[in-house]
């Protein structure tokens, strides 16, 4: 046993420093390599579930076994009595009397009172010395339900007897939904679409629907509360936005915020999934109350309960064009399931809405997007949100339309694909370049992979072949099919949100060298903003050695690792910081040196190289001479453009700050008598304005790619429509693709700057994974024939049965 | 119950193991070795892949007490474990000549200049140093099993096909990459083995 | 929970009557998920990891003895000649590492009716030896799946080793999963001629409550291809023979819908699979036989 080894004051797996040295200058625009890389690949980076304690406890989540249902009565006298149990706690416990949170609207009860809205909502908390002591006492509890009538889509949402989810909601936008069961929504009226479908040669319309997709990232929930001597807590967490869980976690725990010390452990990625909260309060109530550390780690089966999933959607479309190609008009109605409790489902309605027109100008538009309060698992934030689903059927209109007017699906998209200084349904002008067209022209000009590669000397790969290893077919019924899609994604926090974030700098010498320190709030998730990082501070500060502080609550927010934003926002707040450093350090360098060299007075002055150096390239001085003792550090908040609300009855206002373009082209093998789908090629071109690290732009691109294959032809979290309960929550039934499912992805990337951001760049994480379902589904339509409405695409809809 | 066995050629004691734990659980919480990954506990995802006796399975299906009295490689001792197997091939074992410095020479053929501090003062397996070069980790939840599987595979099989990568590393999911940087991982370690065994 | 290590056969028979509700655990790829997912508390655990002889195989004349827990691993590398069905359908199993672990013992002791193995035996023809401390016993397979995930097992008996006749022709496997790697069967056919004896047997996995065989369609084959004198002219078999045979084994499933796929579905997909693994081992064995004839 090594356990007595560790220390027993800090857990073991406390996330420490990484260091980021450089040989070379590593700025931006080269493919630095992750500094965690090395911790990452020998097993020792600390992820949230593999946090230690000396004499910690175990804690596990009791949840419910029906969807909707009064609770009649708890018991927990028989958990509590076992052996090596510590704790048992229900609502009736809870501290204070702030007890319901939310990432917007504050309807999620920290522990169900009374009644419970989905399959899976936590009832009751244990903690024991071991996690099968827990599971064991868990099981002791003694729940008794009253079943309740399940809502479960618009209709029983709506219906005239529903039962309301959120009785006596005082929410904000209570006031403008027609329905109580209906969380917001979001109409966008622009032009006149009657008198423009007058004007229409063609109109074609389509129902679409998406079904639920789970995040999956492969860390599953998991942390480590330790109580203070202070009476507060220390929380080890994987999150996506540290600060907004603390300002959800604090109120309830009754404590002030910074009684509640949060740090950033490893994160096994997130994807949306970690935007809301999972196990923190719980972990921190148990803590709290048993005066000792307390460990949660979700299993699968509970991961899949533990967090939101991708809102499922019906989405009604319809599209007018003239006789040559030109859109007429748009009409559409999205609905948009939330489940039980709200999330983020207001902004997935704004989303949904503001870019259901997708890359394409139409200015006559009548459009409408709801999200719904159902008994169904809670949705939320999940990569693209709001702009896959429309993506998904717009994108198939697009199809439908070329079919009908007999013309060339690219080339259709093509002419009537948006500019810069387009303006979109909301008003709002794109204000940076959007080649549309120009992306879509990339991926057609590509060469086609070669036919039947599965054919060799010895017969059949079947490895190459739709089925796979499970050897169902040697190239009988196979048929390739080529598809196409492009798509529009936000970037960064719309609506008015104040999006900001903070980055605090510090510039010293240590061992004669110049060193720069950051530390932000920032969730690194996967994505390699800590490269990214890194790589500013060296362009701006002319260092080689950089120290990424491991993120906690100790510095300002750095808001959340979605929405494409973090090398937007906190890599700007970043450069911002070191600007401010940059123009210390100058000063310090003026007031020792100024009266040496005019120079300090008249030149433009960079740090570069460990220097002082002109403009014209003259060096002025070491910036170890420079600095000598001194240390300068700047923290400081710098946010993108502000941005505005829209307008709840016409959905017009300026309401987002940056767009992300992406296209792909799928080339599918289907074998269309057994219904199965092999994606042979996936390739995507992408605007990323200015790729700060080359090589983690195209794992991004590729990554997303990924994520949308797997909604076309094999995610789904399935619901049973009777009684809202999951029928699939593992990796056994919940499949995401191998690395036998995934084909090559090649990736064209396109550097088209956007002037307001930092150096140009656009957030890229999510565009790819918009564009890549709607090709994949594209493909298989144009290998079959079918119309299919529906995505994920099961082989039963391939064969009619 | 107690178990004893063998973790990265070291022997190990665990004492009071719940007749149904995990040799996962016990590397992870027991032994302080938590670099094998926890991801679905069912067999489905392959991160908690080390090798049992030599073969490559998914620890958290093997039930703590069949460990006993034998061999586990993880994650943290793959570094050791590749650097003996070299140095039995540099022994004679492998037809080649003794010693040779090579492997610096493969870490040199790098994809790009390494800038960062990444890799260096750590003593690294190839198949590791390969997966940071070509950009396969992120997240990294699925990079110790998928290690450990694919340095198994390229011991078994030095100049595999790209067909032959992806059955072989059919049982490890990752959720971040879209497989592509793993893939290439894959080929530069074995280019790099390639080389270094032109070398000697 | 009990763990108990036999360090030899005869240890773990007399465990297992000392204990008939222990849960036998070897690679550990069923048991385990159920114990990881508390889906299941045995009060025993009897290990058998520790026997030797159940991971070995013996080629005799007419069958392969294969010992229990011999990893599917080893199938599909070692056994591709003697038992081709069973080793492609090896190759179906989960992934790698599961395959490293996972054997037909585990198959049988779980009965689950979408094991990969169980297709492949009914379809080869097989035997369970089955012992216990009473004594040893042969269950022939298509008596051995009694019903949804049971067996024909006593409570103190366990699985030794399968008797599967060896391949006197072409076998062939094939498995509808909705992925193309580590994938549970939605469902799944084996076939294999049997050219001494002039028969063609099949397997059904995960089409109905039980592995079964699809006997209609066999016996409409084994008709077919003897009136038409397809064993020795080794020609093409007539389309229309192939439709019905095909119909036949769709016929046969009696399933239901899940989350994996419909029942419709699946009686779809046998009857497809049967018509191609027809086809790939009717070609296999055209070709045998022609080779044969430019032999003699």
């Amino acid at each position: 046993m090594t356990q007595h080894t560790r220390v027993a004051s800090t857990p073991a797996g406390t996330p420490t420093d990484v260091t980021q040295g450089s040989r070379t200058r590593g700025g931006i625009g080269e493919s630095t390599l992750r500094p965690d890389g090395t911790l990452k690949v020998t097993g020792e980076f600390a992820y949230s579930s593999d946090m230690w304690h000396e004499d910690m406890l175990w804690g596990q989540i009791l949840r419910s076994t029906v969807a909707h249902a009064e609770i009649v009565s708890i018991d927990t006298s028989e958990a509590l009595a076992q052996a090596g149990v510590y704790a048992v706690l229900t609502y009736e416990d809870l501290p204070t009397e702030v007890r319901n949170y939310g990432l917007e609207i504050q309807d999620t009860p920290v522990l169900a009172n009374g009644v419970v809205r989905h399959h899976g909502e936590p009832v009751a908390l244990v903690a024991a010395d071991h996690p099968e002591t827990a599971r064991r006492a868990a099981a002791k509890i003694k729940v008794e339900y009253r079943e309740l009538p399940v809502v479960t889509d618009e209709a029983s949402a709506v219906a005239e007897d529903a039962p309301l989810l959120h009785p006596g909601r005082d929410d904000h936008h209570v006031g403008h939904v027609p329905h109580p069961n209906i969380v917001h929504r979001q109409p966008i009226v622009r032009g006149d679409a009657d008198a423009a479908a007058a004007r229409a040669d063609v109109v074609v319309s389509g129902e679409y629907t998406f079904g639920m997709q789970d995040q999956a990232f492969l860390g599953p929930e998991s942390g480590l509360a330790v109580p203070a001597e202070d009476g507060g807590v220390d929380l080890y967490v994987a999150t996506q936005w540290l600060h907004s869980d603390l300002r959800q976690i604090a109120p309830v725990l009754g404590l002030p915020e910074e009684k509640v010390r949060m740090t950033l452990s490893g994160v096994g990625g997130a994807f949306g999934g970690r935007e809301d909260l999972s196990m923190q309060i719980h972990a921190c109530l148990l803590a709290l109350r048993t005066g000792k550390p307390v460990k949660i780690v979700y299993n699968r089966f509970e991961s899949f309960f533990g967090h939101v999933h991708r809102h499922p959607a019906k989405l009604w479309y319809e599209h007018g064009a003239t006789r040559d190609g030109k859109l007429t008009h748009m009409r559409c109605r999205i609905v948009l399931d939330g489940g039980a409790y709200a999330s983020a489902s207001p902004a997935v309605v704004g989303n949904a809405s503001s870019l259901s027109v997708g890359p394409y100008v139409v200015d006559d538009v009548d459009i409408e997007a709801i999200a719904l309060y159902t008994n169904n698992p809670p949705c939320g934030a999940m990569r693209g949100f709001g702009a896959v689903q429309a993506c998904f059927a717009y994108e198939a209109q697009m199809d439908k339309l070329a079919a009908a007017l007999d013309m060339d699906p690219v080339a259709l998209r093509q002419l009537n694909a948006m500019e810069q200084g387009t303006l979109l349904p909301t008003g709002q002008p794109v204000d940076s370049p959007a080649p549309v067209a120009e992306l879509l022209r990339r991926v057609k000009s590509r060469p086609l992979p070669p036919e039947r590669q599965w054919e060799t000397t010895e017969g059949a790969d079947v490895r190459a072949l739709p089925g796979g290893l499970s050897n169902t077919t040697h190239g009988e019924g196979v048929v390739r099919g080529v598809g196409y899609a492009v798509g529009i994604k936000n970037v960064g926090f719309s609506e008015g949100f104040d999006d900001y974030s903070t980055a605090k700098v510090r510039m010293e010498v240590v061992g004669g060298e110049p060193v720069a320190t950051v530390h932000t709030a920032m969730a690194e998730v996967g994505q390699g903003g800590i490269t990214v990082h890194a790589q500013i501070a060296r362009t701006e500060l002319g260092v080689t050695q950089v120290t990424i502080n491991p993120a906690d609550t100790q510095v300002g927010s750095a808001g959340s690792t979605s929405a494409s934003r973090q090398t937007y926002v906190t890599g700007g707040a970043v450069r911002n910081s070191c600007e401010l450093v940059r123009d210390k350090v100058l000063e310090i360098g003026r007031r020792r040196f100024g009266s040496y060299h005019p120079a300090w007075a008249t030149a433009e002055l960079l740090l570069e190289g460990g220097k002082v150096v002109t403009d014209g390239g003259e060096v002025l001085a070491d910036l170890a001479e420079v600095l000598q003792d001194e240390v300068v550090e700047v923290e400081a908040e710098w946010r993108h453009r502000p941005t505005e609300a829209f307008d709840l009855r016409t959905g017009q206002g300026n309401g987002h700050v940056q767009y992300s373009f992406a296209a792909h082209r799928a080339v599918v093998e289907v074998d269309t008598e057994l219904g199965l789908v092999k994606v042979i090629e996936l390739a995507c071109a992408q605007d990323v304005g200015k790729a700060l690290n080359p090589l983690s732009v195209i794992g991004q691109i590729q990554g997303g790619t990924t994520q949308g294959l797997g909604v076309a032809v094999m995610e789904e979290i399935i619901v049973d429509p009777k009684t809202a309960k999951v029928r699939n929550p593992s990796f056994t039934d919940y499949l995401i693709p191998t690395i036998l499912d995934t084909p090559t992805i090649p990736v064209d990337v396109l550097e088209l700057a956007d002037e307001h951001a930092p150096y140009g760049l656009r957030g890229i994480g999510e565009a790819p994974t918009l564009s890549s379902t709607p090709a994949v589904l594209a493909a298989i339509r144009n290998a079959t024939g079918l119309e299919l409405n529906r995505t994920p695409v099961r082989p039963e809809h391939l064969t009619g049965t | 119950m107690r178990v004893n066995f063998t973790v990265n050629g070291r022997r190990q004691e665990a004492d009071d193991v719940w007749e149904g734990e995990s040799l996962l659980y016990v590397l992870r919480e027991r032994l302080g070795l938590p670099g094998s990954k926890n991801a679905c506990e069912q067999g489905e995802c392959g991160s908690c892949t080390v090798r049992l006796d030599g073969v490559p399975v998914c620890s958290c299906l093997v039930a703590a007490g069949q460990v006993e009295g034998r061999e586990v490689v993880t994650v943290e001792g793959l570094a050791d474990y590749a650097r003996q197997r070299e140095e039995g091939c540099a022994s004679g074992a492998c037809g080649g000549a003794p010693g040779g410095t090579s492997l610096q020479d493969a870490r040199g053929w790098s994809a790009q200049g390494t800038d960062s501090h990444t890799g260096e003062g750590t003593e690294l397996a190839p198949i590791q140093q390969a997966f940071i070069d070509a950009g396969a980790v992120q997240c990294g939840f699925c990079t110790p099993g998928l290690l450990v599987a694919a340095d198994e595979m390229l011991e078994r099989n030095p100049s595999p096909t790209d067909e032959d990568i992806r059955e072989a590393l059919s049982g490890n999911l990752c959720r971040c990459t879209g497989y592509e940087k793993i893939l290439d991982a894959v080929r530069l370690a074995a280019a790099r083995q390639e080389r270094q065994e032109e070398a000697v | 929970m009990d763990f108990l290590r036999p360090a030899s056969w005869e240890e773990a028979l007399a465990a297992k009557a000392e204990h008939p509700t222990a849960v036998p655990i070897a690679g550990g790829t069923d048991v385990m998920v159920e114990i990881n997912f508390d889906h299941r508390r045995p009060e025993y655990l009897l290990d058998l990891n520790r026997i030797g002889d159940l991971t070995e195989w013996e080629v005799g004349g007419e069958s392969v003895r294969l010992g229990a827990s011999v990893p599917y691993t080893a199938i599909m590398e070692s056994l591709r000649t003697e038992l081709p069905g069973l080793a492609l359908a090896s190759h179906t199993v989960a992934s790698p590492q599961i395959r490293n672990r996972g054997g037909v013992g585990g198959n049988l002791g779980t009965a689950s009716p979408a094991g990969d193995a169980h297709p492949a035996l009914l379809a080869a023809g097989a035997e369970v030896e089955a012992e216990s401390v009473r004594g040893s016993r042969m269950i022939p397979i298509d008596a051995f799946y009694t019903g949804v995930k049971r067996n024909a097992l006593a409570p103190d008996e366990l699985i030794r080793a399968v008797h599967i006749r060896k391949a006197d022709g072409p076998q062939q496997y094939s498995k509808v999963g909705t992925r193309n790697a580590m994938v549970i069967a939605v469902c799944a056919f084996g076939l294999a001629l049997h050219p001494e004896s002039r028969t063609v047997r099949t397997g059904i996995g995960s089409a109905a409550p039980t592995p079964v065989r699809a006997e209609a369609a066999e016996d409409f084959l084994n008709a077919a291809l003897e009136e038409g004198g397809f064993w020795e002219s080794g020609k093409i078999i007539t389309p229309s023979v192939a439709k019905q045979f095909a119909e036949l084994a769709s016929g046969a499933c009696n399933p239901i819908d899940d989350v994996r796929g419909t029942a419709r579905y699946r009686r779809h997909a046998v009857g497809i699979m049967a018509r191609r693994t027809l086809g790939w081992t009717w070609e296999q064995y055209r070709g045998t036989a022609r080779t044969l004839e430019g032999a003699a």
